[in-house]
């Protein structure tokens, strides 16, 4: 079941005209010429869309949250500006396919009630700006943006906004202080953007994955979507697949397949690279917990772990993950996790804003204990150390930064302290180059 | 509106915030605020320090907040529980914020102005840990001069902003910002542009730590060997009001009146702060009130004129023995047993 990527291999995809020949724009169509914006919320809460990007929290809900107060306009702002490591899925739906995003936006942006839409890249993506600059251009053409469109009297302007490389423009709050053209500081919580966003006005601020599933919404009702996936999980998700496995790629999968099939199947990744076995898997890219092989395919009930929002959180943090953003980074036995650690600490120590006390000083000290202990200088307390650091950044920081910097160093000592261990004990074999610690009975080929 | 604070109950306005409510009731409950500052707007939630944990939201929702919450920014709900001091999760965090706040701080006390009245060092002699666990090198800037009359050490900052703060508020254009991210950033002028303005001073009195300085104050005295008095005079700038600080007869320092808490009463403008050094300039009012408790008041004012602050002869009249009659005879036993041995 495909429904953002259904027609991404079509040659011409990016026109208009190709676009519209497999369907494109009926959402705009059947949205403003038949149905009231509060319809279109009704059908996207009834499908149980949760955000693509990360928390999951349900698109529907946070629609109805938004003020809608007389007289002030309201924003939709898409957040394109994915840079987490293992994350490339918007990249990827962006690049090969623009309208499907735009005709979401028209889509959204005529159930919230905005006029003025934005979408905010990240600047290193500039080529995917021109693309949907080009394709935005055409729509204009076309009559589906600008004003009056498609005669109803909804007018909208959409337009592009690079932004300048950084992390923490992703968070909400910090993309909207850089769409007003200030320094991406994310702002303190209350007032949300709901109520005081962009401009100081009512904002939304979407995924671009969960904007672009808004228009099949629109076309085949809320329930045909939510029947897809499990429980509470419904629909389909972008998984952006990477690291040691044969097929690396960007997959749409509906929620709800197991973790086992997803690996393993041809249809999708097709299993470990030869000769090699699964060691760790981060499941949705590189801020959630690391689990290890067999944390990853079976819960601690012993079930087959799926890809969903509940199944890989199953067990809270001790046994569980996250989907987060479906950046699924997968290692095999040559991988060394203290290695791997290090990078993620340094990639948070370089993007933290460095506003709020903790996440600033926090991610430094974890990123520079880690590369001692990497580099041979560790010290046995080093590892308790990181431990209480990870703990006192957690929830005592202004954004979601400090928590996404904490987890991963938490999650790879909490399951794989030996590691770490072996690296402080055995300095010598640590430092030489690709060492890798092997737990006793594990073997390099399968 | 009712909250309790550190089982303290007070009545306070609407909107008013837990830092304000608690700081109604004195400093033993107010938690610390190293970048929050009353008088300049949207200043806090930056340094953590004032994490407190709410127990109960409110009388309509008595159901306790998920995380800790900044004081100086969360408003008092009716029926609020906050625990600051009697929390333990609170004081462990806060533990860690001195942590975090001294690993990149240079431990340059000593040769520092601000030593004395450093509301990081007040913090961490409050909230800290004597013990280090970093073998990490600091992260280190060079001093930059900000205009004439201001230096910067950055290695001392905390990026509290109060500096960025005061330049949007009370002057009229900033040139000063905070310049990349992370531990690495910076507070750092545009290029070529010197801070010359005239109540840019101001920055030096709301910096909580040593990294802006006054130079024409730098190295004269350390804070405690010097003299405190208030004084105005007629400015066409601003209000006037001041605090001189003396050593022997000659004013080393001018600087706003600060109250309890730190904070400047009256912003004052350069004029007054870098060029009036004269007596005869100022008129006097009197000493300025220190607390008996700050470092600024020792060898000052007869410290041995210092009463505590409960009558010793009372204390001596109250005391009694407690009479304790539980049970003791399980140690006897155990007496016994080791006498066996």
């Amino acid at each position: 079941m495909k429904i953002l990527t259904e027609h991404i291999d079509v040659p011409g995809i990016e026109t208009i005209d190709v676009f519209c020949k497999h369907g494109g724009y009926q959402a705009v169509e059947k949205a403003i010429k038949k149905m009231t914006p509060d319809e279109v919320t009704e059908e996207v809460k009834k499908s149980g869309l949760r955000g693509r990007g990360g928390a999951g929290f349900p698109v529907g809900m946070k629609w109805s949250f938004l003020a809608k107060p007389e007289g002030i306009p309201r924003y939709l702002v898409c957040n394109a500006d994915e840079s987490e490591p293992g994350t490339f899925k918007d990249h990827y739906l962006m690049w090969k396919s623009p309208h499907t995003l735009i005709e979401g936006m028209i889509v959204s942006s005529f159930a919230l009630g905005a006029n003025t839409s934005y979408i905010y890249v990240r600047g290193e993506l500039m080529y995917v700006i021109h693309i949907l600059e080009k394709a935005i251009q055409e729509a204009y053409d076309k009559g589906y943006l600008g004003k009056n469109i498609l005669g109803s009297g909804y007018d909208l302007d959409l337009y592009v906004q690079p932004g300048g490389g950084a992390y923490i423009c992703g968070e909400e709050t910090a993309l909207l202080e850089s769409l007003e053209g200030k320094r991406g500081n994310p702002r303190i919580k209350p007032p949300f953007p709901a109520v005081k966003g962009v401009w100081q006005c009512p904002t939304v601020v979407n995924n671009v994955e969960s904007i672009a599933a808004t228009s099949w919404i629109v076309n085949h009702g809320g329930d045909a979507y939510a029947a897809i996936g499990v429980g509470r999980s419904t629909g389909t998700k972008l998984i952006s697949a990477s690291g040691h496995i044969r097929k690396p790629g960007v997959y749409e999968i509906p929620l709800g397949i197991t973790v086992e099939d997803f690996i393993y199947s041809d249809e999708w990744c097709g299993g470990i690279r030869d000769g090699h076995k699964l060691k760790a898997v981060v499941a949705g890219g590189s801020s959630v917990p690391i689990l290890s092989a067999e944390m990853i395919l079976n819960t601690a009930d012993g079930e087959k772990r799926l890809m969903t929002y509940e199944s890989l959180s199953d067990g809270g943090f001790a046994t569980g993950t996250m989907l987060g953003s479906g950046g699924f980074i997968v290692m095999d036995e040559t991988t060394c996790i203290v290695h791997n650690t290090l990078t993620f600490a340094r990639f948070y120590h370089h993007e933290s804003c460095g506003q709020c006390s903790p996440c600033r000083e926090g991610t430094g000290w974890m990123d520079k204990v880690i590369y001692r202990i990497e580099h041979g200088k560790g010290r046995k307390e080093d590892i308790d150390l990181l431990v209480d650091v990870a703990k006192k950044i957690e929830g005592n920081t202004i954004c979601p930064l400090g928590d996404a910097a904490a987890w991963p160093v938490a999650a790879a000592i909490r399951h794989f302290r030996d590691e770490f261990e072996w690296h402080i004990e055995h300095p010598e074999l640590a430092i030489q180059p690709g060492a890798v610690y092997m737990r006793p009975g594990a073997s390099w080929a399968q | 509106m009712k909250v309790t604070i550190d089982n303290i109950t007070l009545e306070v306005e609407q909107g008013t915030t837990i830092m304000q409510a608690a700081r109604q009731i004195g400093p033993e409950i107010a938690p610390p605020a190293m970048c929050y500052y009353e008088p300049l707007k949207a200043s806090g939630g930056k340094c953590r320090g004032c994490l407190v944990k709410v127990t109960a939201g409110s009388e309509k929702d008595p159901r306790p907040m998920p995380k800790l919450v900044p004081a100086c920014l969360t408003q008092v709900q009716d029926g609020m529980i906050v625990e600051n001091t009697i929390n333990e999760e609170v004081l462990e965090t806060r533990r860690g914020i001195v942590e975090f706040l001294l690993l990149n701080h240079p431990l340059d006390c000593p040769v520092c102005d601000q030593a004395g009245e450093c509301h990081l060092q007040d913090f961490s002699f409050e909230h800290g840990v004597s013990n280090t666990r970093t073998a990490e090198e600091r992260n280190t800037f060079e001093p930059t001069d900000l205009g004439p009359n201001i230096q910067l050490h950055m290695n001392r900052c905390i990026l509290c902003y109060r500096c960025v703060y005061t330049a949007d508020q009370i002057t009229d254009g900033r040139v000063h910002g905070v310049m990349n991210r992370g531990d690495h950033a910076e507070i750092s002028t545009y290029i070529d542009k010197a801070i010359d303005n005239d109540f840019s001073g101001n920055m030096i009195d709301v910096c909580p730590v040593g990294a802006l300085t006054d130079k024409t104050y730098r190295f004269k005295s350390r804070v405690w060997f010097s003299k405190p008095v208030e004084a105005h005079c007629d400015c066409e700038k601003c209000s006037g009001q001041v605090t001189l600080w003396y050593k022997g007869d000659e004013v080393i320092r001018v600087t706003g009146r600060k109250n309890q808490w730190g904070e400047v009463k009256e912003f004052i403008c350069n004029t007054c702060r870098f060029d009036r050094k004269k007596t005869s300039e100022w008129t006097i009012d009197g000493p300025t009130q220190i607390s008996r408790h700050s470092v600024i008041s020792a060898n000052k004012y007869g410290a041995n004129l210092i009463q505590p602050a409960f009558p010793i002869s009372q204390a001596a009249r109250d005391y009694k023995l407690i009479n304790d009659d539980r049970d003791r005879s399980f140690l006897t036993d155990q007496i016994k047993l080791e006498a066996k041995k």
